[in-house]
């Protein structure tokens, strides 16, 4: 339900009763094809809010490009509304969508558990007068240039200035706007994704305009995530890029030419002033502007920053029982971690539910799926304007007719949005009407809408693998923006040779295998545990299995968080609901012997103190954690006043005199890592650092603490603790990379025994010397030693540091492309306790999207074996990876045989097959010659 | 679908439909989000693809394979144009290399049959995974391919020894040998794919098949002599004809 909002909220975790707020749209939901035409008549032109006001929109409209549904809405501004005047649109809409008679309405609705996921707002620089932003026109704030660079923008994808609509050649970006400021109207914390969204601003700026000089004026870089550092460094290597760490301020306005001059600073030159053509203001992330009227609403609580309170053990739950709350909403996050706190509050919903669950669900049926693979091909073609994506570039009605000409067309037209449910509905309507047997939808790639174009077909009654897709947008109107002419002639290649394919398709069926409800957690940490009685408390059997002797993982070193919680109690508490739970059967010193199968039925052999058991499981959790470095730089392992922070904790923890009572303690970030070797951040050491000094301050105040780092990364609330840190007199030192720390044995002036610490001061630009009684090095998190084997026996990658590479890094944060196989802690990344919590409640959400049902379907996409044509010769034995493929005895020799399950259709068989015995189904050498053909000539 | 599903019969394919160049484009090496690393082995059939254009004369840089991620947009667009530039400056296929068109088809076809002999001759070779860049260019040399395509062999039944026992018939894997009861059995040259099966499974005590390298196959035997007369076992058997 769009354009709703929430109006009183009733009742109680299990039985809430919710009122909402159905805004009249004036449009008619059902009846709107979203044509727009009412758009093309209105004469009202008001700022296009979702181009951030840049452009012009109509007082009647969509509200963005790929909006669901994909149907207009009338706004204030129209001039009906305000003044009685005009009904243009109701005049012109043929379907007679329009109402003005509509009224907000109210619907009452029953959940037993709510979810908020309202996001963030954009912080408004506004609020404070010195960034000139609405007031100088070409000084903009990221979310604009956002809109700059879209496709869908206000100037179809080109970067311009508002002032001339010159495409701007020196750019600026100013970082944390409204992010680590604590003056009136900005925000203290940090917002987590500036550094790295700016940074890929830039890389689009370069893309765009090659010859563009960009500047990011920053302070810390917090490239803390999953392979932002390469990220930060690819952007640092581009040429015309320069990243300069000094305050800004806005200075003035050129009059004439609008440019906009910032005053910085730099070591080198003192304060200058420079021109930029453009700047942009990297804001950050707000609470949502309605987050208290929301939060009286749901009756939650707010934290003093305005986001919703969370617990950090339970990071998915508010205050309020049965609501939860995902993404932004807790505070500034990525897209990762809004991913799996989606899944992670999916799954506390299901344990809430779980006694309820498919109690009100119903099936989809489809009509029965006629035979088709005896009738001569009849070929249905929908070519997509993408609204004006495709439309835009290539003539598409030009293509609807040359398509017409083709052999075996029988219909072709033109859609809006092919992916509309408007368009696939027609879809399906075509299929039965003209009785056509395959479809060739001319759109954007399969990636993205296949799936959608496939179940039109099966509605249609005809076999879902009697359909191709001809991409006509990523690999013609997106790249040939420029040759309008040629790429209506690409497409027109482009929709043949897929005809020419989908006349050779065969009808395939997908089949269903029966799973195994049982899961198996490798890993006994938090991660592991948490999601382990995630999963058992929704009812489902749990084999957890550990290599060490006891639970706990790494968190058995960790004794409090940044935020104060004591861990080794939430452990205690953890373990013991691990062990009580009927469930959960627990392996210690276990090792995973062997493990093979697919998805919904695996079979892993665990050798533990128990002996040898066989575990039947259906879905299986990676949560193997990780390791700590063992440094072999500073003395560590020479000299014992050296030591890593979780030696440091521990120390400190068991009250050890000499730390605690130390005269001074230094401590130096970034120990085995961000380096070549291991080109990664470790994300968590800045706060284990800053955590470990405020301890010590509290104990000892008058000791003398240094921190040496390269870029205080304590993103989101944790800056909060930073600068407690700075107030209580921890001192920081930025150090550079090629002019590292020294550690030398030594002794103080008054004859003390202490490390000499070396540091070039890069502020005040001289080398000190530090006298420390203690160091305390931040030592990289590596990826677990078990790691090669682990992937290795469930068939799924590490990435490029070592760590677990998951099926997308945004979009699929807690899962494989193998089926069946999730991830979470710091097996995928080193990540703080919470964050690892969320991912562990995030896998058993996936996980259970798998586990709660009876079977899952697998492609009928897969090789198949012509034993007459097969040589044994058992080069595609060789090729599968997937051990899918084996030889077998027969009368005739032997032959190659398929399993089906375990192919996942990538077709390197095919290729190695000197026969063409083997060949892969749907993209058989028969399909793919035909396309091949078709290229250049008829079909 | 891989990339290393991209046959050595499907570029050909292109070339013999007179497409002037053919650019793939897969995945970025070692970065394989299965464990399929496929792409090195569409590497292998460019590499060996290459020295087969050398040999029948087209030229090489027709035929070009880069790896990028889905983000790398800029960079498929400027391999796509250096190599559209480079394809111009070497002309259309054929004229480029003053191959006339008959001759250009005739070698095409004749590589064509010889596809699924280098899958078998090649085998190991194509499944490689060389990650140094400089060992690309070594892993077919031309000499190899000289040598693979003058050692050519082909498969001959020898009508002495013929038994037409009709075994190497049901095993070939591409129904290339002409046979039937007591009719000799005859290699159908044009369709045999040099898989060496028939030589394999003919009956040691008939040992009918030989393999031969390097010299012309002798002619099939003319179609009136090919009938086997057997010599009656026992009173009453006749031969079936």
């Amino acid at each position: 339900m769009s354009y709703t909002e929430v109006d009183r909220v009733e009742g109680e975790a299990g039985d809430f009763r919710v009122t909402l707020l159905k805004k009249a749209r004036y449009v008619i939901e059902s009846q709107c094809t979203g044509c727009n035409t009412c758009v093309e008549y209105c004469p009202v032109k008001v700022p296009d809010s979702f181009n951030q006001e840049i452009s012009k929109n109509k007082a009647i409209h969509i509200y963005f490009a790929q909006a669901i549904p994909l149907i207009t809405y009338i706004d204030e501004n129209c001039l009906y509304l305000k003044e009685k005047k005009c009904r243009i649109c109701e005049a012109v809409c043929e379907k007679k969508a329009i109402h003005f008679t509509q009224t907000p309405e109210k619907v009452e609705i029953k959940a037993a558990a709510i979810i908020l996921a309202p996001g963030f707002d954009p912080f408004d620089p506004k609020v404070r007068d010195e960034y000139g932003y609405g007031k100088m026109q070409n000084v903009v704030t990221s979310m604009d240039y956002e809109r700059l660079l879209s496709s869908t923008g206000p100037y179809e994808g080109e970067i311009r200035r508002t002032s001339d609509l010159k495409h701007p050649h020196k750019v600026a970006w100013i970082q944390c706007v409204g992010s680590r400021q604590v003056i009136p109207g900005g925000n203290s914390y940090c917002s987590t994704v500036c550094c790295t969204y700016t940074q890929k601003q830039v890389i689009l700026t370069k893309d765009h305009h090659p010859e563009a000089e960009c500047t990011i004026f920053h302070n810390d870089i917090r490239s803390y995530g999953k392979d932002f550092e390469r990220f930060y460094e690819r952007t640092e290597r581009l040429p015309g890029i320069r990243f300069i760490r000094s305050y800004t301020s806005i200075v003035k306005e050129n009059p004439e030419s609008k440019d906009v001059t910032i005053r910085y600073s730099t070591p080198e030159d003192g304060v200058k002033e420079e021109e930029f053509d453009m700047v942009v203001l990297s804001v950050g992330l707000n609470p949502p502007g309605d987050a208290r009227e929301l939060a009286n609403k749901f009756g939650i609580e707010l934290s003093s920053h305005g986001f919703c309170i969370i617990h950090p053990t339970h990071p998915m739950e508010t205050t309020r029982p049965g609501i939860f709350v995902s993404g932004a909403f807790q505070g500034p996050i990525d897209i990762p971690e809004s991913v799996f706190t989606a899944d992670g509050a999916s799954s506390q919903c299901g344990e809430l539910l779980d006694y309820r669950r498919d109690k009100l669900t119903t099936e989809r049926v489809y009509p029965p799926e006629r035979d088709a693979s005896q009738e001569e091909p009849k070929v249905g073609v929908f070519v997509c304007h993408c609204g004006a994506n495709i439309g835009r570039i290539v003539n598409v009605p030009s293509v609807v007719q040359y398509s017409l000409r083709l052999p075996h067309v029988v219909h072709a037209q033109e859609q809006l949005f092919s992916c509309s449910t408007e368009s696939t509905n027609q879809i399906m309507d075509v299929i039965r009407e003209k009785g056509l047997n395959r479809v060739v939808v001319a759109a954007c790639t399969p990636k993205t809408h296949e799936p959608t174009f496939r179940y039109s077909l099966r509605e249609g009654g005809i076999n879902q693998y009697f359909f191709d897709m001809a991409n006509i947008r990523e690999h013609c109107s997106w790249v040939h923006s420029k040759e309008k002419e040629e790429s209506t002639q690409k497409a027109n290649d482009i929709v043949r040779m897929s005809l020419a394919r989908s006349c050779h398709l065969e009808s395939l069926q997908d089949f269903d295998l029966p799973v195994n409800k049982t899961a198996l957690v490798v890993g006994g940490g938090i991660a592991g545990m948490t999601c382990a009685l995630s999963i058992a408390n929704q009812g489902h059997e749990v084999y957890l299995v550990e290599k060490d002797a006891g639970l706990g993982g790494i968190a058995r070193k960790i004794h409090s968080t940044l935020e104060g919680l004591d861990v080794q109690a939430h452990l205690r508490d953890l373990i013991r609901k691990v062990y009580q739970h009927p469930l959960i059967h627990v392996y210690t010193d276990a090792t995973i012997a062997e493990a093979t199968g697919y998805v919904g039925n695996f079979i892993t052999r665990v050798t533990s103190e128990r002996g040898v058991i066989e575990i039947k499981h259906g879905a299986a959790v990676i949560a193997i954690g990780a390791e700590v470095y063992q440094p072999t730089e500073y003395l560590y392992g020479e000299d014992d006043r050296v030591m890593t922070h979780l030696e440091l904790e521990e120390q400190i923890h068991k009250g050890e005199e000499k730390v605690i009572k130390a005269e001074s303690l230094v401590m130096i970030q970034c120990v085995g890592c961000r380096n070549e070797e291991r080109n990664y951040c470790s994300r968590i050491c800045c706060g284990e650092s800053i955590k470990n000094a405020l301890k010590l301050k509290e104990i000892n105040p008058k000791m003398d603490i240094y921190i040496l780092f390269r870029d205080m990364r304590t993103y989101g609330f944790s800056e909060d603790h930073y600068r407690r840190a700075a107030d209580k007199e921890v001192r920081f030192i930025r150090y550079e990379p090629q002019d590292r720390p020294q550690v030398e044995t030594g002794e103080s002036e008054e004859g003390r025994p202490v490390l000499k610490v070396k540091v070039t001061d890069y502020i005040l630009g001289n080398k000190l010397e530090i006298d420390a009684d203690i160091v305390a090095l931040a030592a990289a998190t590596i990826p677990s030693a078990g790691s090669k084997e682990i992937s290795k026996h469930f068939k799924v990658p590490l990435g490029p540091d070592g760590f677990f590479q998951e099926a997308h890094v945004k979009l699929r944060p807690v899962e494989f492309g193998t089926d069946g196989v999730y991830l979470c802690g710091i097996a995928h990344y080193p990540k703080h306790l919470s964050e690892a919590i969320s991912q562990a409640y995030g896998a058993s959400g996936r996980a259970l999207t798998l586990l709660s049902h009876d079977t899952v379907i697998a492609s009928g996409s897969i090789c198949e074996v012509d034993e007459k044509k097969c040589m044994g010769c058992g080069a595609c034995v060789d090729a599968c990876t997937y051990g899918a493929i084996e030889l077998y005895e027969t009368r005739q020799g032997k032959k190659a045989k398929m399993n089906p399950v375990l192919c996942k259709g990538d077709g390197l068989c095919n290729t190695k097959c000197p026969t063409g015995a083997i060949q892969l189904k749907h993209y058989t050498d028969e399909e793919l010659i035909a396309q091949i053909d078709a290229a250049v000539g008829d079909v | 679908m891989c990339t290393g599903r991209v046959d050595l019969a499907f570029i050909l394919r292109s070339f013999y439909n007179r497409i002037d160049g053919v650019y793939i484009a897969g995945c970025r090496l070692d970065e394989c989000k299965y464990i399929t690393h496929g792409n090195y082995h569409a590497l292998n059939t460019v590499l060996l693809f290459k020295k087969v254009m050398e040999h029948i004369g087209l030229n090489p840089e027709r035929l070009r394979i880069e790896f990028m991620s889905s983000a790398e947009g800029s960079r498929f667009a400027e391999t796509v144009n250096d190599f559209v530039r480079k394809v111009r400056t070497i002309g259309p296929i054929g004229k480029g290399e003053g191959l006339n068109g008959n001759e250009l088809t005739s070698r095409l076809n004749q590589m064509m049959m010889l596809i699924p002999y280098l899958k078998i001759a090649k085998r190991e070779k194509l499944s490689s995974h060389l990650k140094d860049r400089e060992a690309w260019d070594q892993l077919f040399t031309r000499d190899e391919i000289e040598t693979l395509f003058r050692e050519l062999p082909s498969y001959y039944i020898d009508p002495d020894k013929c038994q037409a026992c009709m075994t190497c018939a049901k095993r070939c894997p591409v129904d290339a040998i002409l046979s039937g009861k007591n009719l000799i059995h005859i290699v159908d040259q044009g369709k045999c794919v040099k898989c060496g099966t028939c030589l394999e499974v003919c009956p040691p005590k008939f040992g009918a098949v030989t393999k031969i390298c390097g010299e012309p196959v002798p002619p099939p035997i003319p179609e009136e002599k090919r009938t086997i007369v057997r010599k009656k076992k026992e009173k009453g058997q006749t031969d079936k004809e």
